[in-house]
């Protein structure tokens, strides 16, 4: 045990190979944060019509490098954190192949630098989906190929922590829900990263002349295999985050194992079949195919996100009217740490994760809804939600929490970390519910100028369609001033924030607000027992406000898709 | 124990599952069921749906076909481009070609007529979005998709590219006229 740090606050133990690497992948994701958001005020202000600020090809090798950095670079390393937290650090195991997983950090730390060189030298503006026969330079390419297979290697390391921990019996039982989260999002990155070899492999030897010709409707189809189930890794992974801030600031524990990981276990069997999606008003494929896939198999895995949706909030109220929160239907909730900033960022992603991303999800990915939504700037919004949101504020959140933890350092402006989530939450949300609304009017996404300067003809959208696009881009400009505070938070403590004697607790003093005593495993040998399950609920319901918060989903998530079907009723006939 | 922990009951599998989770996973899985049931229920039902009709072309022979329909049916052109106006019989097969940077040809049509669209790029994707209307499209090179549509509301249409196709993507703009 020599090569372990116990965590003196949580009572994790941290392998020294695995935290150099956490540490390493959480500080390349958060430079891909900064650049992704740098690169998103140049967005945001094009795309608000009074301010129209880059000309049309900046904005386009803007769009392609913000899109590429935001969800590609800063999420996929941060998930690779994740992954060694959850199998090194949670199993109390050392990390498999540590110089694999160097090697693995290192190939993607090459190819993220390859990829945006090519953008910045300014002949890849092809946007991060690339569709052929649109061609950028054979290092754009190259560049998200050793990316993952960088990725891939730090599959297969967590892959080898797991076997290792099994073999050497560093824990009892089956591996925690937590891990078993990060199993669903590793299984779903090796499947995503297939499909992405299929794809770009040959698309690179096509840019460098070897290949005469892709068929651009195949490459569709396989390059979503890739584009969709990466974001499917985000939400296995940042439903595992949910789990785990639950359980860190709050000592919540699943309300049922096996409920959750069958949740989990049905984003493996049918998630994937998500690239359907993107190719809803495609030609050449049948209805029947696009069905089926499209609805992830009758919506299984829609009804896993359901699942979680309630499952996790669920687990939290349990918690809290534990602690004796239990007046009313929402006292546990008023009460909740809002202070927290790993609390309340987790807790406004799993709403707007809800409410907005997953609704217009299923909405816009129904068969003939797509018509009407299709590359309108309704699909920002919608993915916005899901990974700007979802992924990326659950993520914030975490980091807020690793600082003191895993980096040891006292985090600065903790005022300021305490508003950033609403900040970044709220604004969003304004961004999100903006650009919705200037898609259903039929403003199109990835485009530098609705006026259309330069065009033989001409057309005008409604003014209504720029009143919304200009509110969108205050909340995005807001957007990016929050993650400018997130940004300034984190690097700023790393590097002036005050050092923690590394066998200090300090957790006690996290933000002045206590963590949950749960969390504070003194003698991590033992695992505790629990506490037989007390019933703190009315009408045999642990969580009855939970009940309530998913039955209004619920209600929202009907009226709103049959207003969409109302809506596409109105548009001409089609046969 | 909490989520981050093995499970504090080594058979978790066979504990009890809370009332509350099975009556919310029941009526998660209806819903589930019936947005299922909507898509086909559409097809039969419903007004909006892609034929599904496509075939494999290459844009010289798309670009043939386009080129007869403007050769027969051309009413006027328009702009200093010298755009054609087509104006095809009721019923009849039309042609729209997208190409950088623009939608060819504009095409006139009669409100309430059915008429056979068939769509294709003669070099990149682009994407076929009817305005205000709000129909879109991906228009795949080497693919000739094949919809009837029929316009039930008279004016003038615009058709933006709301596939990024390089740049003067925000200059490609097409156009359809309904008449009454």
């Amino acid at each position: 045990m020599a090569n372990f740090r116990l965590c003196p606050d949580t009572g994790l133990y941290f392998d020294k190979n695995a935290e150099s690497l956490i540490k390493v992948n959480a500080v390349a994701a958060v430079v891909s944060l900064l650049v992704a958001g740098i690169l998103a005020l140049g967005v945001a202000l094009t795309r608000w019509p009074a301010v129209h600020l880059l000309p049309a090809d900046q904005f386009y090798m803007f769009l392609t490098a913000h899109g590429i950095d935001a969800l590609l670079f800063w999420i996929i390393f941060f998930e690779i954190a994740i992954l060694y937290f959850a199998s090194s650090t949670l199993l109390r195991c050392r990390l498999a192949a540590p110089r694999w997983a160097w090697l693995g950090f290192a190939l993607m730390l090459i190819g993220a630098v390859t990829t945006n060189v090519a953008i910045f030298q300014g002949s890849s503006s092809v946007m991060m989906t690339s569709y052929v026969p649109m061609q950028a330079a054979p290092h754009f390419y190259l560049g998200l190929i050793l990316f993952a297979v960088g990725a891939l290697i730090g599959c297969f390391v967590f892959f080898g922590t797991l076997v290792i921990a099994r073999n050497e019996r560093t824990y009892e039982g089956s591996i925690p829900l937590v891990t078993f989260g990060a199993v669903t999002a590793a299984i779903i990155a090796v499947f995503t990263i297939a499909c992405g070899a299929i794809i770009l492999v040959p698309t690179l030897l096509w840019s460098i002349g070897y290949i005469a010709y892709i068929d651009p409707a195949m490459y569709r189809v396989i390059w979503w295999g890739m584009g969709h189930s990466s974001q499917q890794i985000n939400v296995a992974a940042h439903v595992s985050v949910w789990y785990l801030v639950a359980g860190l600031t709050l000592g919540a524990r699943p309300m049922s194992e096996k409920v959750s990981r069958f949740a989990f276990l049905l984003y493996i069997f049918f998630l994937q079949l998500a690239s359907a999606h993107h190719i809803l008003v495609d030609p050449g494929i049948s209805s029947e195919w696009k069905i089926f896939n499209t609805s992830y198999a009758m919506y299984l895995a829609v009804l896993a996100s359901l699942i979680h949706g309630l499952t996790v909030p669920g687990s939290m109220e349990v918690a809290q009217r534990a602690k004796g929160y239990t007046h009313g239907l929402f006292e546990w909730l008023r009460k909740a740490p809002w202070g927290n900033p790993a609390f309340s960022s987790t807790f406004i992603s799993i709403v707007i994760f809800g409410f907005i991303g997953g609704i217009t999800g299923v909405v816009m990915g129904t068969e003939q809804i797509n018509l009407i939504i299709h590359n309108t700037i309704y699909v920002p919004a919608h993915f916005h939600a899901t990974v700007a949101v979802g992924t990326t504020l659950t993520f914030m959140g975490l980091t807020f929490f690793l600082i003191p933890v895993l980096f040891r350092r006292q985090m600065i402006f903790p005022t300021l970390a305490r508003w950033q989530p609403f900040l970044f939450g709220g604004s969003m949300t304004v961004l999100i519910l903006f650009m919705m609304g200037a898609g259903t009017l039929g403003v199109s996404r990835r485009h530098w100028d609705m006026d259309f300067a330069g065009a033989a003809l001409s057309f005008e959208y409604s003014g209504m369609a720029y009143t919304l696009m200009g509110i969108a881009g205050i909340g995005a400009v807001v957007a990016v001033l929050a993650g400018g505070a997130f940004l300034l938070i984190t690097v700023g403590s790393l590097l002036f924030g005050k050092k923690l004697d590394p066998s200090a607790g300090i957790l006690q003093n996290f933000l002045g607000i206590p963590l949950s005593r749960g969390t504070y495993t003194a003698q991590p040998e033992v695992l505790p027992m629990a506490a037989p399950v007390e019933e703190h609920g009315s009408a045999g319901f642990e969580a009855p406000g939970t009940f309530i918060l998913a039955m209004i989903l619920l209600i929202s998530f009907v009226v709103y898709y049959f207003i969409n079907w109302k809506y596409l009723s109105s548009v001409w006939p089609l046969s | 124990m909490t989520a981050y922990l093995p499970p504090a009951q080594r058979i978790w599998w066979k504990e009890p599952v809370g009332r509350q989770e099975i009556l919310w996973i029941a009526i998660a899985l209806i819903w589930c069921l019936i947005m299922f049931f909507m898509m086909p229920y559409w097809h039969v039902y419903g007004k909006q749906n892609l034929s599904n009709e496509a075939y494999q072309t290459t844009p010289a022979k798309f670009g043939e076909k386009v080129q007869a329909m403007i050769d027969e049916y051309t009413v006027r052109t328009e702009t200093d481009q010298q755009i054609p106006v087509v104006a095809p019989p009721a019923g009849s097969d039309i042609y729209m070609l997208g190409r950088l940077w623009q939608w060819w040809p504009i095409l006139e049509l009669e409100k309430d007529k059915t008429y056979r669209l068939h769509l294709s790029s003669m070099d990149w994707n682009h994407g076929f979005s009817l305005q205000p209307v709000n129909i879109n499209l991906q228009v795949i090179p080497g693919y000739e998709m094949v919809l009837n549509i029929t316009p039930d509301t008279a004016g003038e249409f615009g058709v933006v590219c709301n596939e990024y196709c390089g740049i003067g993507h925000h200059s490609m703009l097409g156009r359809i006229y309904v008449k009454e």
